[in-house]
């Protein structure tokens, strides 16, 4: 099956991008030829205008008659052209996620490539020439700055900065590295007669080392997402890539420098420049994004007002501060890697919530929306006979040494810093880290920008690049996942949010620190602990909102989240359950019960759970694993709710629900079907539903005929419930003992999913006035909107006054047994028989009739 | 180099401390120019300045004192601060050695008593609250430092005696925390 399904997408895929081909081939005859897709975006203007005079000469001049429709393809050529390459790239991507067998052996980048390839032969067959590649100036203005801006916003910035000096180290020191000994190696031998002759001067070998020495953090990040390593390796990896980046672009014009300066010009001032043009480049670049991430953060301070486009400021202005750079000629890469990361704690803190989601997925999707375009249009890019010059011992060489100084220089440089770090990179790690070493799209780029007349065998270049990116991407991405699971590097640990956690780590740090300071040692922890004193005293003041800055806390963070976290589960569960306790508090929407770990204890502790099982309503018999799959939510949602709708008047949200879920008659559906899309799709549930309990209360009303009893009391109390609170499809009332009870069963199982949307009605038993009794199956609309206006809880605290606390018991879960317990005593008082007790009771149809009894006596 | 000697001399019982803490002598002689008193006292540790800036850096102090006694010896001061000496993998691991001080649990048990300072063996609610209290700041009403507290007990809580007994503090300890936890002596 998912075969067949790939081979209907590749094929409508295919056929998507050969329309697009045979469009281009067709619009564009033969003089275009040779351009590719983002080229004309330059050349359109003046093909357009020249087509228009000639070919399309049938439009605007010399009509004779209106035309009612043109073909006017130049007109949308390039952003059609462009929008379909996306599309089908982004289709691509689709095929090679269909099948997560298959990119659990290879890595997707790899397989991208592989559809590229395929891409890149049809464009061949149809044009015979390659029209569409990846040229340097999309790659580097309109693909690369999402991907790295993604990247660094989302970095994790503890780790990150933790670990920069030796990021730092390999990244400037491993990179020269790479790029003097590469070049040097295949000057020597070259001059060696290893490659035969080639016109290379022992420059154009050093330029072409700069170019190959980036790591890719394109590829990278596609490789490593797969394999979960320890999180200080991935950083490692990882930061190095993306700064790496920038020093490889760098080094790569000073050598460009170099090269057009020619030889003999080069003297000691000239090489003296170059260095001290690497680090202007290079830090100037680190401090305009810093500057750029100042401003971010200043402005995001004052967008409230504009909150809809306020995620598209952070974008914008990333985008910005690499356009800049690059106008400065300074490190455009670094400039947005370090906007991203320095800027990314302040906005989070500035923004709304909701903003902060946009921009993560704006920027997750923007970014791997090109990384899938990169990788495609690597592998399309192949397929063109042009930019094939085949010299074995050039390109043999060049991936030996690419991957042969790589190693050593990761060996070298974690030596040396081993030597003064803590926790050592342990030798595993750093066979990882030497082999994660993957070439990609920027390494190309930068092949690609290559300049012909200073560069005679720029093409010999270009293509060893394409297979040095080939090699690392593809057969080292494939052999990562197994190498790392064979050398038992160590795998991240994932840990989930707890309080505790974060109280630990704190509490860690101070006693860390403190240690520090009764040694007389500055350590790591020293320069923590006075940049966050920094921090909080001055930059957030400058760079945070006033009350974005109360509530920086970690601790306070993750409270707070764990406490959104546990109300929404607390409302799926509650819905889903049917028990909706929100909507029933009538002067706030404040809920606040405790946590219970019903759950832990249940495994834990099985001794004590059978303590506590007097008063525990069959915990055994809910079904666990769906009801508290995870740990019971405690929520104090007062902090944050109590502001929002403190006047709304009750009454409001429950004709609301009533609107929304009352039947609708068959007039109702049949006039309104065609523009609410809500009543048709429920419709059909809500059919089955009523039928089902007129089907149920005629069975009954059979039986009971049968037996000569008159259930007609019960009636009106019971069927709802069977339909309301059956998480696990058991017949659930204890007081129906008939024969029949399994095709009764039957029914409320089928009604599993219309049970749900029932489920949304506050069911009150105990008010319903006697009403439905001929016709149960209707009960529902009769007998929700009086206590609706009226809740049972409300009458009775009013008589009896005594408890105050009862709507907060209202509001908490009713699976827990510990919450029954704490529960019971109030529950008991205000004497309402609600859904709560009724669902704890007739979940557990196992448990004998006394332990309600107990239970009750007990407390 | 006969100097180094010398002072290494000085300390008394220097084998059986470096063998029980695992610092080498180059540490030892830095700790010791550090410690220079025969003893310390509470004020000594107040003299720096540093600590007095660190929320729980009363505790931290209270942890080198053991109860009754008024002064710290050089003992138990390196032995403390061998808690957070980094792992050298140099050592060979015997088999039946006994456990590091510096390994995870030690750690934990320290940061535990800081915690629990009616040293009953239970983290109670009032003592968490007073370590949140002096760590979360200004910026958290008293409520939710109750509900924080509250909900903080109930995470680690699994016998539910409202209180963090110390095997229940080590489960909700993230593993990680242990690789972070080493200074440079």
């Amino acid at each position: 099956m998912a075969f067949l399904q790939q081979f209907a997408l590749l094929l409508a895929l295919l056929i998507v991008f050969s329309t697009s081909c045979k469009a281009a081939a067709l619009e564009v005859d033969s003089v275009e030829v040779g351009h590719n897709y983002s080229s004309k975006s330059t050349a359109t203007e003046d093909t357009s205008t020249s087509t228009n005079n000639s070919t399309d000469g049938q439009a605007p001049s010399s009509i004779t008659t209106l035309p009612i429709v043109i073909w006017k393809w130049h007109h949308v050529e390039t952003p059609y052209l462009v929008a379909l390459w996306i599309l089908t790239c982004w289709l691509c991507k689709l095929v090679c996620e269909l099948n997560h067998n298959v990119t659990s052996v290879i890595p997707e980048s790899g397989l991208l490539i592989i559809l590229g390839f395929i891409l890149g032969g049809i464009v061949w067959g149809a044009d015979k020439a390659q029209t569409f590649k990846l040229i340097p100036v999309n790659f580097f203005y309109y693909l690369l700055p999402q991907i790295v801006l993604d990247a660094s916003y989302c970095m994790p910035n503890k780790l990150f900065f933790s670990n920069l000096g030796a990021i730092l180290i390999h990244a400037v020191i491993g990179t020269c590295w790479n790029a003097g000994t590469v070049g040097v190696a295949l000057w020597a031998c070259y001059e060696g007669g290893a490659m035969g002759t080639l016109n290379i001067g022992p420059l154009q070998f050093l330029l072409f080392g700069a170019l190959m020495s980036a790591v890719d953090p394109v590829a990278v990040i596609g490789v490593f997402e797969e394999v979960h390593v320890n999180e200080v390796l991935y950083i490692l990896v990882f930061g190095e890539s993306l700064l790496n980046d920038g020093v490889t672009v760098v080094l790569y014009n000073v050598f460009d420098a170099f090269v057009s300066l020619g030889g003999p010009k080069i003297n000691a001032a000239e090489m003296i420049k170059g260095i001290v043009s690497f680090f202007v480049v290079s830090f100037g670049g680190s401090f305009l994004g810093v500057v750029f991430a100042v401003l971010i953060s200043m402005l995001t301070r004052i967008t409230k007002n504009v909150q809809v486009i306020e995620a598209g400021f952070i974008i914008v202005l990333g985008y910005l501060s690499y356009l800049t750079a690059e106008m400065l000629s300074l490190s455009a890469i670094l400039s947005i890697t370090f906007c991203g990361v320095c800027c990314q704690k302040y906005i989070n803190a500035n923004m709304d919530e909701k903003s902060v989601i946009t921009l993560r997925y704006t920027l997750k999707m923007m970014a791997n929306g090109s990384e899938t375009m990169i990788f495609v249009f690597l592998g399309v890019s192949a397929i063109d006979k042009t930019i094939w010059v085949w010299n074995t011992g050039f390109i043999l060489l060049t991936l030996f040494f690419v991957v042969a100084f790589r190693f050593m220089g990761v060996f070298f440089l974690n030596w040396v810093l081993n030597k003064s770090r803590l926790i050592p990179i342990d030798i595993m790690d750093q066979f990882v880290m030497g082999y994660g070493g993957l070439r990609g799209a920027v390494a190309y780029g930068l092949a690609a920008i290559l300049d012909e007349k200073k560069i005679p065998e720029k093409n010999l270049m270009l293509g060893t690049t394409l297979i040095v990116v080939y090699f690392t991407v593809i057969l080292q991405g494939i052999s990562m996942k197994p190498l790392v699971q064979w050398l038992k590097v160590k795998k991240a640990t994932q840990s989930d949010l707890t309080l505790n956690g974060k109280m630990n780590n704190r509490a860690f740090e101070h006693i860390l620190t403190a240690m520090e300071d009764i040694c007389g040692r500055m350590g790591d922890n020293w320069w923590t602990r006075h940049w966050k004193h920094f921090d909080e005293k001055y930059v957030c003041w400058l760079l945070m909102k006033s009350d974005a800055r109360e509530h920086n806390d970690p601790i306070f963070g993750a409270f707070h989240k764990l406490n959104l976290e546990d109300a929404s589960k607390y409302i799926t569960e509650g819905e889903r359950k049917g028990s909706l306790a929100f909507i029933r508090n009538y002067d706030s929407a404040s809920v606040d019960f405790k946590k219970k770990l019903a759950l832990e204890y249940a495994d834990i502790m099985p001794n004590i759970m059978a303590d506590i099982s007097e008063y525990d309503f069959g915990i055994d018999n809910v079904p666990v694993n769906s009801v508290m799959k995870n740990t019971i939510p405690s929520v104090s949602l007062d902090i944050h709710e109590q502001d929002r709708n403190r006047s709304m008047p009750n009454d409001l949200s429950a004709h609301h629900i009533l609107d929304q879920h009352l039947y609708k008659s068959r007039r109702d559906n049949h006039a309104t079907y065609s523009r609410s899309h809500y009543n048709t799709s429920e419709n059909p549930d809500e059919m089955q539903e009523i039928f089902q309990r007129t089907m149920r209360s005629r069975l009954e009303s059979f039986k009971s005929a049968k037996m000569g009893v008159n259930p007609a009391k019960k009636l009106s109390k019971h069927p709802k419930k069977d339909s309301t609170h059956k998480p696990n499809g058991k017949p659930a009332d204890p007081h129906r003992t008939h024969p029949f009870g399994d095709e009764d069963f039957e029914f409320s199982a089928d009604s599993a999913s219309s049970s749900e949307i029932a489920g949304h009605f506050p069911r009150r038993s105990t008010n319903a006035p006697g009403a439905g009794v001929d016709n149960p199956a209707f009960i529902p609309e009769m007998d929700t909107s009086p206590p609706m206006r009226n809740p049972p809880w409300q009458t009775e605290t009013a008589n009896n006054t005594a408890v105050a606390a009862s709507q907060r018991a209202q509001g908490r879960l009713p699976w827990t047994p510990t919450n029954l317990r704490r529960l019971a005593p109030l529950r008991m008082s205000t004497h309402s028989t609600d859904s709560f007790a009724m669902a704890d009771a007739s979940v557990d149809d196992e448990v004998p009739e006394e332990k309600p009894g107990t239970h009750h006596t007990k407390l | 180099m006969g100097s180094t000697s010398s002072t290494l001399l000085k300390i008394p019982n220097v084998e059986v401390l470096m063998q029980e803490t695992g610092f080498s002598p180059a540490h030892m002689i830095r700790l010791h120019d550090r410690f220079k008193l025969r003893c310390l006292f509470p004020q000594d540790f107040g003299a720096i300045k540093e600590l007095a800036m660190n929320p729980i850096g009363d505790r931290i102090i209270g942890a080198f004192f053991c109860p009754g006694k008024e002064t710290v010896d050089f003992h138990t001061f390196v032995k403390i601060l061998a808690h957070f000496r980094p792992v050298d993998k140099n050592r060979p691991k015997e088999p039946n050695s006994p456990e590091p001080i510096n390994s995870r649990s030690n750690k934990l048990r320290f940061a535990f008593q800081l915690y629990d300072q009616d040293k009953d063996g239970k983290i109670s609610r009032d003592e968490l609250l007073k370590v949140l209290q002096a760590m979360l700041g200004m910026q958290v009403t008293e409520e939710q430092l109750e509900s924080i507290a509250d909900r903080t007990i109930q995470e680690a809580d699994l016998d539910r005696d409202d209180a963090i007994s110390f095997e229940e503090f080590r489960k909700v300890s993230p593993e990680i925390l242990h690789s972070r936890c080493f200074i440079k002596v």
